[in-house]
C-alpha cells in the first residue's frame, strides 16, 4: 500500500477555509462577467487588450455560470441570457471553414475575434478545444433545466451543437484524433500522443449518435501512454499540471477505471493525487535551484512566462521562456509557476492546495492582488518587481479551471450536472470505463 | 595479376594475386567488413577484402570519428563560457580557432585510421584489393579485371547520405557528412536541413564553435524517433546553446548571392527566407547497392532499404551476406560490426546467430547524450507487451549533480509485472557510456533485481542505472520483506501508542 500523500500539519488559520476559497473562487468567477461580449457571448481569451476569444475558454465559461447562480454572484435570468447568446452564436455562425468562418463540420477555431465571431491568429480548428467548449455547453444544457423557452432553448442548442461536431472526420482515417486542421494545410501532421487531457474528447466523440469516433480510437489512444515510476511513485506520467486537471473538471474520475487503469489497479481521479505529489516533490528538490520552489509553493504546467530570452541572473544565465509547456520531471522549467495550479488541484489534494495556497498569499501578496491568480510569476526575476516577474493580465482558461474545481471540492456541483448528461456516461461507457458513478 | 591501385593516405599499393578460392570474399572496408576480415582471417579463414576508397569506411572518416572529435573542442568552448557555473573564471578572451579545432579532429583521425592499414591487414591474413567490385556471377567477384571466386561473400558496402530534392540546391552548394569535415573556414552561419542525430550533433558543435545555426526538419516532432521526454531535453539543451530549431518546416528552394545561400523555409502557413554560408543536409542514407552486379549475383536488393537478408543476414543468394549499413536499418558501426560477427559464425557454420537476437543500444552525442537500447513504449504496445517504466532522474544522482550534469534521466522499461528488461534510455552527458550496462543485461536476460545488486563506485553517474532498479525492488518487495515492513510499521504504531483496534 503507497504512503499516504496526505501528511501536512499547519498552524490554524486566520480565515477559514471555506471563507478563503470563495473569495478566490468568486474572484476567478468575476473574470467571465468581465470578459463577455453580450453582442456574441464571447468569452475573452485573456484580459489583454485586443485579445481574441478562446472557445476553450468560452465553454468554461458557460459551466461557470451554473456555479454563479448556485453561489448568488450572478441572477439566473442574466446567467440563462449569457448562455443562450453564446450557444445563438455558436449555432448560427458560418462552418464553411473559409476566410471569415467560425467553424467547420461541426468544430470550431481555437481563436475567434471577439466582435465578429471569425477566425483569426490564422490559428487551427481544435477538437479538443470545442470538446471543452461543447462540454461548457452540455453544463449549461444540464443545469439550465427549467421548463421555460429560454432554457429549453439552451437544452436544445447545446444538443444541435453537440450532433453536428464530426468526431469521425477529426481522425482523418487515422487510429487517434488529429489535433488540429487548418483550412490552408488541411490536418496537422501530429496525432495525440501520451496522456493528455483528451479524455474528455474521447468521451464526447465516442458518444456521439451522428458522427462517431472509432471504437478503437481510445484504445489506440492509450497505447500511447507512459506508466512511470518517478521518485517512487507510480503514475500516469503527463508533464504539465493541466494535463492531469481538464478533463477532471468536467468528469468525476474516482473509482472510474478503463482497461489502462484496471490493469493498475487505480484510476484517474488517483493519478491526479499522484500527479500533486511528484509536483510537490520535484519543487521541493528544484533541481535548477531557482527561487521560491519548495512543496508548498509548486505548479509547473502550460502557462505564461517572462519571455523568451536568456540572462544572467545572479551569476547563472538562465533561460526564459513566454507562454510554453511547462512540466515536471523533464521540464521545461524556467522558474515560473502557475499559481492557480495547486489550487485547482483541491479535489484530489485538499491539505496540499490549501497549504500552496496561504502560503502563496503570505509571501507573494503581489500575486494574489485582488484575489484573482495570473497566469505565471517568477520569483527568480527579482528584479521585475517585489515578488519576482508577474504575467500580465488574466487568463481566461485559469480562471475557468479554479471556479469549476473549487466548486467541485465545494459542492461536487459540475460532476453532478455531468453525470446526468448521457452523452458523457455513454461515451466513457464505449471507452470501456467501469465503477464509479458509472 | 595484381593492380595498381591508391590506397589511403597516398601510399602506393599494389593488389595482389588472387590466391584460388576464397572462403571469404568482403566487398567493403568499413566497420563491418573490417570486423568479418579480422575475425574471419583469424580463424583461419582464407580472405579477399576489396575497397574502392578508404579503409575504414565512412564511420572513420566522415562520420563517428571526426563528428566527435569536433564534439569535444566544441564542449570544451561551451564550458569555457560556462565557466562560473563551475566555480572558475570564465577567461576573458574565448577566441575560436576553428583550423585548430579541424586539424585536431584530423590528426586525431589519422591516429585511428593508422590502427586501420592495409599492411596491417595483410599481415592478419587477408588479401586487400583496392578497385570497384562487382559480382559477375553467382560465385564470383571482379576487381578491375581480376577475377576472384569465393565460397561465401560479403557485402558490407555502407551507405551515403541521402540528397533531398530541392530546387536550385546542387547549383547552390551544399555539404554533407562526406564534405563537411574538409571546410577550411567556420561558417558563420549554418543551415542544417534534418534534425537527425547527426544533423544534431553537428548543430551542436557549430554552434558552441561560434557559429550561428539553424535546424529546419519537415517533422512536426524533434527527433521523432526518440522518447518524447528525451528529445525534449536535447531541444531544450540546443534552445539554450543558441541553435534555432523549426519544425514541420520544410525546404522549398535554394539560390546562390554572391557568397550567401538563400534558403525558402515553407512551414504549414508561412514561408520565410533565411541566409547562411553554408547549408549542411542531414536527412538520412541510402545503402550502397549501385554498381555491384547484384543481379547478376541473385541477390535482392531495395535501394531505400538495401540488400535483402534474412535473420541470418543471407540474401537471396545463399552464399553471400549482407552486413552494415547496407543491409541494416540502424546504420550505426557498432551495429555493422555486431552484424558482420554474425555472419562470420553463419557463413563458416560455427554456429547460428540470428540478427533478431542481437542487442543493439545506440546513442546521439549531443550534450545531453541520447542513448537507447532494447524496446521503446509504442514498440513495446504494438507488440500488446504492457510496459512499466522506472525512472531515476539525473538531478537525485550525486554525481551528476557534482559534475553539474544534472539534466536527464534514466528509464527502463520493463514488461509490467515481471523483471523483464524490455528497453531502457538514457539522457546524460555520458548516457553512451552508461547504456552498455543495460545493453549487457538484456543480452545475459538479468533483471532489474540483478542490476540493484551490482555494486557501482562512488560517486559515479552509472549509478544511476542501479538507483532505477533499486526503485523496482522496492516496489516489488518479496512476500517476505513485505511481511517484514508490515511487522515493523505495527511495532513503530504501538511504540507510538496508536490503538491498533479503533
Amino acid at each position: 500500500m503507497a504512503a499516504p500523500i496526505e501528511t501536512i500539519t499547519a498552524d490554524p488559520p486566520a480565515e477559514p477555509d471555506e471563507a478563503l476559497l470563495d473569495r478566490f473562487q468568486r474572484a476567478a468567477f468575476g473574470y467571465f462577467l468581465e470578459t463577455f461580449n453580450p453582442a456574441n457571448g464571447l468569452t475573452a481569451d485573456t484580459t489583454r487588450p485586443g485579445a481574441p476569444a478562446s472557445i476553450a475558454v468560452v465553454g468554461f465559461a458557460l459551466a461557470a455560470y451554473p456555479v454563479g447562480v448556485e453561489r448568488g454572484w450572478i441572477a439566473r435570468d442574466e446567467a440563462v441570457a449569457r448562455a443562450l447568446t453564446t450557444l445563438r452564436f455558436f449555432w448560427n455562425a458560418r462552418q464553411d471553414g473559409g476566410p471569415g468562418a467560425t467553424g467547420h463540420k461541426g468544430f470550431f477555431y481555437h481563436f475567434l475575434d471577439m466582435d465578429t465571431g471569425a477566425r483569426t491568429w490564422r490559428c487551427e480548428l481544435s477538437p479538443i478545444d470545442t470538446a471543452l467548449l461543447v462540454a461548457g455547453m452540455l453544463t449549461a444544457a444540464a443545469y439550465f433545466a427549467l421548463e421555460t423557452p429560454e432554457e429549453r432553448e439552451i437544452r436544445t442548442l447545446a444538443d444541435a451543437i453537440y450532433r453536428r461536431v464530426d468526431w469521425g472526420w477529426a481522425q482523418a482515417g487515422k487510429a487517434t484524433v488529429r489535433q488540429g486542421w487548418k483550412p490552408e494545410s488541411g490536418f496537422l501532421h501530429y496525432g495525440w500522443e501520451g496522456y493528455s487531457e483528451a479524455i474528455l474528447l474521447y468521451a464526447l466523440g465516442l458518444a456521439s449518435p451522428t458522427h462517431p469516433l472509432s471504437d478503437s480510437s481510445y484504445v489506440a489512444w492509450t497505447e500511447t501512454y507512459q506508466w512511470e515510476n518517478i521518485y517512487e511513485r507510480d503514475l500516469l506520467y503527463a508533464g504539465p499540471f493541466f494535463i492531469h486537471l481538464f478533463s477532471h473538471a468536467w468528469i468525476d474520475f474516482a473509482g472510474l477505471r478503463d482497461r489502462f487503469m484496471r490493469e493498475r489497479r487505480t484510476d484517474y481521479f488517483e493519478n491526479t493525487s499522484q500527479a500533486v505529489w511528484v509536483q510537490r516533490e520535484y519543487a521541493r528538490r528544484n533541481p535548477h535551484g531557482y527561487l521560491g520552489y519548495d512543496q508548498d509553493s509548486w505548479g509547473l504546467t502550460a502557462n505564461d512566462g517572462p519571455g523568451s530570452k536568456a540572462l544572467w541572473v545572479e551569476g547563472r544565465k538562465r533561460r526564459f521562456f513566454s507562454y510554453a509547456a511547462r512540466g515536471v520531471p523533464y521540464g521545461p522549467d524556467d522558474g515560473t509557476l502557475a499559481p492557480w495550479g495547486p489550487l485547482a488541484a483541491l479535489p484530489f489534494a485538499p491539505d496540499s492546495a490549501l497549504l500552496a495556497l496561504r502560503q502563496l498569499c503570505d509571501r507573494y501578496p503581489h500575486v494574489v492582488e485582488g484575489s484573482r491568480l495570473p497566469s505565471g510569476f517568477n520569483p527568480t526575476l527579482r528584479d521585475a518587481g517585489p515578488d519576482g516577474w508577474i504575467s500580465e493580465g488574466y487568463f481566461g482558461l485559469d480562471q475557468g479551471i479554479v471556479v469549476l474545481m473549487v466548486e467541485n471540492h465545494r459542492s461536487g456541483l459540475i460532476w453532478r450536472l455531468m453525470r446526468s448528461c448521457p452523452w458523457i456516461g455513454n461515451g466513457l461507457r464505449r471507452a470501456d470505463f467501469r465503477g464509479g458513478w458509472l | 595479376m595484381a593492380a595498381a591501385a591508391a590506397q589511403p593516405f597516398g601510399e602506393a599499393w599494389r593488389n595482389p594475386s588472387p590466391a584460388g578460392v576464397y572462403d571469404l570474399a568482403i566487398i567493403g572496408a568499413g566497420p563491418a567488413g573490417l570486423t568479418a576480415a579480422r575475425f574471419a582471417a583469424a580463424l583461419g579463414a582464407k580472405v579477399a577484402l576489396i575497397e574502392r576508397d578508404r579503409l575504414g569506411g565512412a564511420s572513420l572518416n566522415v562520420g563517428s570519428v571526426p563528428s566527435k572529435a569536433m564534439l569535444r573542442t566544441a564542449r570544451l568552448y561551451a564550458e569555457m563560457a560556462a565557466a562560473e557555473d563551475y566555480g572558475a573564471h570564465t577567461p576573458n578572451d574565448i577566441s575560436i580557432d576553428f583550423q585548430a579545432v579541424m586539424q585536431r579532429m584530423r590528426s586525431l583521425r589519422r591516429r585511428i585510421g593508422d590502427q586501420v592499414s592495409a599492411d596491417r591487414l595483410t599481415a592478419a591474413g587477408s588479401d586487400i584489393f583496392f578497385g570497384q567490385a562487382r559480382f559477375v556471377g553467382r560465385r564470383a567477384i571482379e576487381v578491375g579485371d581480376v577475377a576472384l571466386r569465393f565460397d561465401n561473400a560479403l557485402i558490407a558496402t555502407g551507405s551515403s547520405s541521402l540528397t533531398p530534392a530541392i530546387s536550385g540546391l546542387s547549383e547552390t552548394g551544399y555539404l554533407t557528412n562526406e564534405t563537411v569535415f574538409d571546410l577550411a573556414e567556420r561558417p558563420r552561419r549554418l543551415l542544417v536541413v534534418g534534425g537527425g542525430p547527426l544533423g544534431c550533433e553537428l548543430a551542436q558543435a557549430f554552434c558552441r564553435l561560434g557559429s550561428q545555426v539553424i535546424i529546419a526538419q519537415d517533422d512536426p516532432t524533434f527527433l521523432p524517433k526518440e522518447e518524447r521526454d528525451a528529445a525534449q531535453i536535447l531541444a531544450d539543451a540546443l534552445a539554450r546553446d543558441g541553435v534555432e530549431v523549426h519544425l514541420n518546416t520544410s525546404v522549398a528552394a535554394a539560390h546562390a548571392e554572391g557568397d550567401q545561400k538563400v534558403v525558402d523555409l515553407v512551414s504549414e502557413d508561412s514561408r520565410i527566407q533565411v541566409r547562411v554560408d553554408q547549408i549542411l543536409v542531414g536527412i538520412g542514407r541510402a545503402p550502397n547497392v549501385e554498381d555491384l552486379g547484384l543481379e547478376a549475383a541473385g541477390v535482392r536488393y531495395d535501394r531505400t532499404a538495401g540488400v535483402q537478408v534474412d535473420d541470418f543476414l543471407r540474401t537471396t543468394n545463399r552464399r553471400i551476406y549482407a552486413a552494415g549499413d547496407v543491409c541494416l536499418e540502424h546504420k550505426f558501426a557498432h551495429s555493422a560490426e555486431a552484424s558482420a560477427r554474425a555472419v562470420i559464425f553463419n557463413a563458416l557454420g560455427l554456429r547460428r546467430e540470428r540478427l533478431s537476437d542481437l542487442t543493439i543500444p545506440w546513442c546521439t552525442y549531443t550534450e545531453p547524450e541520447i542513448a537507447h537500447v532494447g524496446l521503446y513504449v509504442r514498440d513495446a504496445w504494438a507488440l500488446s507487451i504492457p510496459v512499466e517504466t522506472y525512472v531515476m532522474l539525473m538531478h537525485d544522482v550525486d554525481r551528476a549533480v557534482i559534475d553539474g550534469a544534472h539534466e536527464g534521466f534514466v528509464k527502463i522499461h520493463m514488461r509490467q509485472g515481471t523483471d523483464r528488461i524490455l528497453g531502457a534510455t538514457i539522457v546524460a552527458r555520458d548516457a553512451g557510456e552508461m547504456i552498455g550496462e543495460v545493453s549487457l543485461a538484456i543480452r545475459l536476460g538479468l533483471g532489474m533485481r540483478d542490476l540493484a545488486e551490482a555494486i557501482h563506485a562512488y560517486p559515479t553517474q552509472a549509478s544511476a542505472v542501479r538507483m532505477a532498479a533499486i526503485a523496482y525492488v522496492r516496489g516489488h518487495l518479496t512476500p517476505s520483506l513485505k511481511a517484514l515492513r508490515w511487522f515493523r510499521s505495527i511495532r513503530r504504531a504501538i511504540r507510538a501508542g496508536a490503538d491498533l483496534w479503533t
